[in-house]
């Protein structure tokens, strides 16, 4: 890949704007359409990106397949969290409102700590996916 | 014309036959999974169509609606809820998805072939 | 805490599944799985309690009250259903900690354990929940960490097993999306007991018998009604064998149960039985499924491919009690859904400690047994005793119940085939026997009794279908109370 000039100069210009894209989609989505789902595979894809371009060695020099994992399950444990913080604060699992003193305050930072979680999830394990197949073995060579 | 009328239930129709059959007659894995996802993707077809309140907008709260402001008159929003259905639809059928080619890879590895038949004459 | 304990039994461990898939290490995954199943059977039971006790508990989620929100509605029927599941898991957790040592390699076996813990979580969310589509959610999340666990199985033909079990899944899971989707459509609610109130306004509608169709077919793929069975046997053949047993214990029962909430909590019996004459379907099929799947079972050589069509034949028995549509009749299914549980883990679980020691479970291979591996092989004839209906095992209080439920409806045909199953159940489980206990063993291999950490939850097992089969009024109560529920003869 190292004479495909143009392929490298563009995917280092569009790289930056992916990521930001998704995290626009990311904290818009409280209100707005949007949210981690869909943030997560923008995320994601600026990475899949990156692997195509510039190889599948420099993209895991920048994420470990172990921090992909890592991503993957810790956004599950960000997601229950919340839940159980709104819990500890004596309303149902994912009742943000009591998560701040007055309710709207507290649906806000529930949802944002909520589509946190799921962004991180999604991301690592697009990546962690991504790795899985992009790592095997050519078969049919 | 009531035919034409539900015209979004034929194309959901034909769309989930198209996927079923391929499911149902390819004996290529991979060409299963995408009749697989045919399959699914009709449904949510099915959902989002459901969900379309004639003349309504799309179910995004508008700014103006939301303060009191000069609204002529009240915004008519498409139900919001299937919607939300087939996001986690969605998210369910890219993790079959997913599971199903990670399978379809690892039976290409310990089988040499993805053809249903070939495998089913080496597993003999 | 008390209060948010119907939550709780879902999330403890959807928080412990992150938790065992960080932690890295075979031991420390399994530690935690432990924790979890055996948190989910103390909630369970606490729970089942305190249904017993006051009635029926609702849980909102998110404080959004229902309609809107997802509610979490837990009778006795989902209760006591709730309580099966995490009582096997809990017992097959010990098992599988020294099972999947051998049969999963160290560096999957951190994820193989986040996979049980889910597929717990989420045949305990099918249980409790009061909102059809997340009961979709739920049964994904299931049937996607079966599919993965049974890939994990040593043959390779797991993996193609595991394909066919996933296409027919998730066609059997769309299905019921689509039933759910068109109920939906009909009456704007997808809250079960919503739903329940609303379908029979539009009851004449065309829509509905479709979605009921839908739902029917999807849900008896899932539970492996004969002619949909086809992917079970495989399945269960090659998976590794903690995995069957808990699987071959739970997901099917979960699905039965699925069957009986969306029979009679949402459509109620009265459109079920007398408006789509839905035993004229179930109860050919189930009685098929009875006769002619131990008929396969009886020529199969390979003794865990032999279970899984035996489990085939049971899952008809289920399905024939629930298709009489009467009180006995639910509550013979509901009862054999208990007992089936605990004989068929046994049964696997035995089979789990022969995989175990001779790598094999073909019937040839297991010449001698009853003298090398004495007490698993007892196991295995104990809960053989219980599959045939011997009186004092659980299964002839199964048997029992339904042949009153075949008689008080005047079908002495249908009794009768019951009774032609146990005998069809009698030769292949002599088959077992005759081979283990009468034929000398292979001189050549040293075989030795599997160690205890297999052996004592096989015995548990096998312990608890002795003392349900000589004391069945708890489970007889609590399973006629919840039919009662189910089929609204009582508040």
């Amino acid at each position: 890949m190292d004479d495909r000039v143009i392929l490298r100069v563009g995917a280092k210009i569009l790289i930056p704007f992916i990521l930001i894209f998704a995290l626009y989609v990311q904290f818009h989505g409280d209100y707005g359409p949007g949210g981690g789902f869909q943030a997560g595979v923008i995320f994601a894809a600026a990475f899949v990106l990156y692997a195509l371009v510039f190889g599948l060695g420099n993209a895991i020099k920048v994420l470990p397949p172990k921090a992909a994992y890592f991503c993957g399950a810790f956004g599950v444990l960000l997601f229950v969290g919340v839940g159980y913080a709104s819990m500890a604060l004596g309303g149902e699992f994912l009742n943000y409102s009591v998560l701040a003193h007055d309710p709207t305050h507290g649906q806000h930072y529930g949802i944002i700590g909520v589509e946190l979680g799921v962004l991180i999830t999604v991301f690592g394990v697009m990546v962690a996916l991504f790795y899985a197949f992009a790592g095997r073995r050519r078969l049919d060579r | 014309m009531i035919a034409l009328g539900l015209f979004n239930y034929w194309a959901v129709i034909v769309l989930m036959m198209v996927g079923f059959y391929t499911l149902i007659a390819r004996g290529n894995l991979v060409k299963k999974l995408i009749g697989l996802n045919i399959f699914q993707t009709s449904v949510i077809l099915m959902y989002v169509s459901f969900g379309k309140v004639e003349g309504g907008t799309a179910p995004i709260l508008i700014e103006a609606a939301e303060h009191g402001a000069e609204a002529a008159e009240p915004i008519l929003y498409s139900n919001p809820i299937p919607h939300v259905l087939m996001l986690t639809a969605i998210v369910v059928g890219v993790a079959t998805l997913a599971l199903g080619l990670s399978l379809v890879v690892r039976i290409k590895e310990a089988f040499g072939t993805v053809e249903e038949d070939e495998i089913q004459s080496a597993s003999l | 805490m008390s209060q948010n304990l119907p939550a709780l039994l879902v999330v403890v461990p959807l928080l412990l599944a992150p938790l065992a898939a960080l932690s890295g290490r075979a031991k420390i995954a399994w530690g935690i799985a432990t924790a979890a199943c055996w948190w989910t059977l103390y909630a369970a039971i606490s729970l089942l309690l305190r249904v017993q006790e006051s009635g029926v508990i609702r849980y909102s989620l998110g404080g959004w009250e229902p309609p809107y929100g997802i509610e979490y509605r837990i009778d006795l029927a989902s209760a006591f259903v709730a309580l099966i599941v995490a009582a096997i898991g809990a017992v097959t957790i010990p098992y599988a900690g020294t099972s999947i040592a051998k049969e999963v390699s160290e560096d999957r076996a951190p994820l193989f354990y986040t996979a049980w813990i889910l597929m717990l979580a989420g045949l305990l969310g099918i249980a409790i929940t009061g909102d059809v589509f997340n009961v979709f959610v739920f049964l994904e999340i299931s049937s996607l960490s079966a599919y993965s666990m049974i890939a994990l199985g040593q043959d390779r033909r797991a993996l193609t097993s595991t394909f066919q079990y996933l296409i027919m899944g998730s066609v059997g899971a769309t299905f019921i999306v689509i039933g759910i989707g068109l109920m939906y459509v009909m009456t704007g609610t997808l809250n079960m007991v919503d739903l329940a109130e609303r379908l029979p306004m539009v009851e004449s509608n065309r829509t509905i018998p479709v979605a009921f169709t839908f739902l029917t077919v999807g849900i008896t793929l899932k539970l492996a009604l004969f002619p949909l069975h086809l992917w079970l046997p495989n399945a269960y053949t090659y998976a590794p064998s903690a995995v069957t047993a808990f699987m071959a214990s739970t997901s099917t029962k979960v699905s039965v149960y699925l069957l009986l909430r969306f029979f009679f909590t949402i459509f109620g019996e009265v459109f079920s039985f007398e408006q789509m004459r839905l035993n004229m379907v179930l109860m050919p099929l189930a009685l098929i499924a009875i006769l002619a799947i131990s008929l396969v079972a009886i020529y199969e050589v390979n003794v865990k491919r032999m279970l899984a069509f035996s489990s085939v034949a049971q899952i008809g028995y289920m399905v024939l009690g629930i298709s009489f549509g009467t009180v006995l009749g639910v509550t013979a299914g509901i009862i054999h859904l208990f007992n089936h549980a605990l004989m068929k883990g046994a049964l696997f679980m035995a089979m789990g400690c022969v995989m175990y020691r001779i790598g094999s479970v073909q019937l040839d291979k297991m010449a001698g047994l009853g003298k090398a591996m004495p007490w698993t092989m007892a196991a295995f004839v104990g809960a053989g005793l219980s599959l045939i209906g011997v009186p004092l095992t659980v299964g002839f209080v199964s048997k029992w119940y339904l042949v009153q439920a075949a008689l008080a409806e005047g079908q002495w045909f249908v009794a009768g085939v019951v009774m032609v199953g146990s005998l069809m159940a009698l030769i292949y489980i002599w088959k077992v026997v005759e081979v283990a206990y009468f034929q000398e063993p292979d001189p050549d291999h040293e075989i030795i009794e599997a160690p205890l950490s297999m052996l004592i939850p096989t015995w548990v097992l096998v312990i608890a279908s002795f003392w349900f089969g000589i004391d069945a009024t708890t489970t007889a109560t609590v399973a006629t109370q919840a039919a009662e529920t189910l089929l609204g003869a009582m508040p």
